[in-house]
């Protein structure tokens, strides 16, 4: 699906560069364990600075979501706008992309797998059901 | 001493711009004036007694200059729709501390025409430009709305509640020449309309306007000596706070915290409870909002909001009448519509609204801004305790 690209900053290139080798990254904290997101160079739970990028399992569970039917250009189709929660803990905003956007096809708790939609010179983490809708 | 609280200040005039609705020919930075011209008119004040300006949107001093104010005080915070209530509060400290005496609030937005407006969308290289509008989460019916279905479904909530709001708001604005939406709906109706963003349909979503409204307080003292003395509207408690920028970092996207800290330090520093409180203003851009609000202040337990709607006690008659202009969804919304949610207040607080409820003595009114990240709260009366 087209878009919006993002601009990276030194702090999120990490993230936008393991997308484009296909790995979704986020950042643990060594002090206290947390793995947390967006990428910051600091623990937002703990404030230690020791933090280091992981690469996640690429797991994730279906949290909330609408299903934009007046998306801006240049998307043209009803998109699925979803909040979705990583194994790792973090939630993300994300898209639920391969399979049709009808609420009967994404009941909250569905299981998502990482993918990833090149858009220009990015690739888009997005997700999709890790079992096809019965 | 002066108080920030408890009725030392006092809100003197109150105006929305002469129209809202579709304005065309009238620039954002001209519904600022309008409003801010209708205020002190009301107040019995001019430009020249206001030596505090109070903004969202422009720069403070791009109104204070354009209405020919020279300000001793400013404040230009801005946390979406809400900034309105914070500036009040921020005011009445500023007052109370003797860092301003009249203290001008303004807010006007093109909101629908767009003239003389900045563009929109987020920086690209923002958190929320990098991690969210890149999913299509820029509108904000597709982003402020995203943690609704959470909220339904934990409360064992369909798409109904959202549906029952805006039935139970369209009533208080039926028949109101300056609301938006004016005719009487019904639930099935409302779910009947194709979805804007689904679980939401369009009168889910809030009606998109041009217009402003402005406030001018200043110390009780000094109200009961303005000809518009006996109408003032005193502040006995506010409260504000704020959480992540972003939708999708919310601590938890089934309720807010900042409505559950702003709301608890407004009822404190007003020294009242849930059940002195007559009326509600509950900021609502779109139809859950209201819900999370009736909940995260109190005025219900967790699971009940959906219930206290549809059975009527926030509408005529019921025990809390709530967003009696119609709301957000039914009367007005420029794109910040704390405003309005305060100019509803002190109407009622007035005995001057369209739909009137008998015997308001205390309103709460509650805010939000730039979709789940702030929240502001106050608690206003027509009586100084
Ligand atoms: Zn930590």
């Amino acid at each position: 699906m087209p878009g919006p690209t993002p601009v990276p900053t030194p702090d999120t290139a990490p993230y936008w560069e393991g997308a484009a080798a296909g790995e979704l990254r986020v950042q643990q904290c060594t002090s206290c364990g947390e793995h947390y997101f967006y990428p910051r160079p600091f623990c937002p739970r703990c404030g230690s600075d020791a933090v280091e990028w992981r690469v996640a399992g690429g797991r994730a569970t279906l949290v909330s979501y609408v299903i934009n039917h007046r998306p801006f250009p240049p998307v043209e189709e009803p998109q699925v706008v979803a909040l979705v929660q990583l194994e790792e803990g973090p939630r993300m905003m994300t898209n639920v992309v391969g399979v049709e956007p009808l609420p009967d096809n994404l009941p909250l708790g569905l299981q998502l797998q990482v993918t990833f939609e090149q858009r220009g010179e990015f690739a888009i983490p997005v997700f999709t059901p890790a079992e096809a809708p019965r | 001493m002066t108080s920030m609280h408890g009725g030392d200040i006092a809100v003197v005039g109150a105006a929305e711009t002469t129209e809202i609705g579709s304005l065309p020919g009238v620039s954002m930075l001209n519904l600022h004036a309008d409003a801010a011209r209708n205020a002190l008119a009301d107040a019995g004040l001019t430009v020249k007694d206001v030596d505090g300006i109070a903004t969202a949107g422009p720069l403070a001093m791009e109104v204070s200059h354009h209405l020919g104010i020279t300000p001793r005080w400013l404040d230009g915070t801005m946390v979406g729709g809400c900034s309105f209530l914070l500036h009040v509060r921020h005011a009445a400290a500023a007052i109370a501390a003797g860092a301003a005496d009249v203290v001008l609030v303004t807010h006007g937005e093109s909101g629908r025409s767009r003239v003389g407006m900045a563009g929109r969308g987020p920086n690209p290289s923002s958190p929320q430009g990098q991690f969210e509008a890149v999913y299509g989460a820029q509108a904000p019916y597709s982003t402020f709305t995203v943690p609704a279905l959470h909220f339904l479904q934990e409360r064992g909530f369909e798409r109904e509640a959202l549906a029952q709001v805006v039935v139970a708001q369209r009533e208080w604005a039926v028949g109101n020449p300056r609301a938006s939406r004016r005719t009487p709906t019904t639930v099935e109706a409302v779910l009947e309309q194709p979805p804007v963003a689904w679980p939401f349909s369009k009168d889910m979503c809030c009606v998109v306007t041009d217009g402003g409204g402005a406030l001018v307080l200043t110390s009780a003292e000094r109200a009961a000596d303005l000809p518009a003395g006996d109408r003032a509207v005193y502040l006995l408690g506010s409260g504000e706070s704020a959480g992540a920028p972003m939708v999708s970092q919310m601590a938890d996207p089934g309720s807010f915290r900042a409505f559950q800290l702003a709301s608890a330090e407004a009822l404190a520093t007003a020294g009242i409870g849930h059940a002195d409180v007559d009326h509600l203003m509950a900021y609502d851009a779109f139809a859950h909002l209201p819900l999370y609000m009736l909940e995260d202040i109190g005025f219900v337990g967790r699971g009940e909001s959906r219930d206290f709607v549809a059975e009527g006690h926030t509408g005529k008659g019921g025990r809390l009448p709530m967003n009696t202009n119609g709301g957000g969804l039914s009367y007005t919304h420029t794109g910040m519509y704390g405003m309005f949610a305060i100019q509803e207040a002190v109407r009622q607080l007035r005995g001057e609204a369209f739909a009137q409820v008998p015997d308001v003595g205390i309103s709460f009114v509650q805010g939000v801004g730039m979709f789940f990240a702030a929240a502001g709260s106050l608690v206003l009366s027509n009586r100084r305790p």
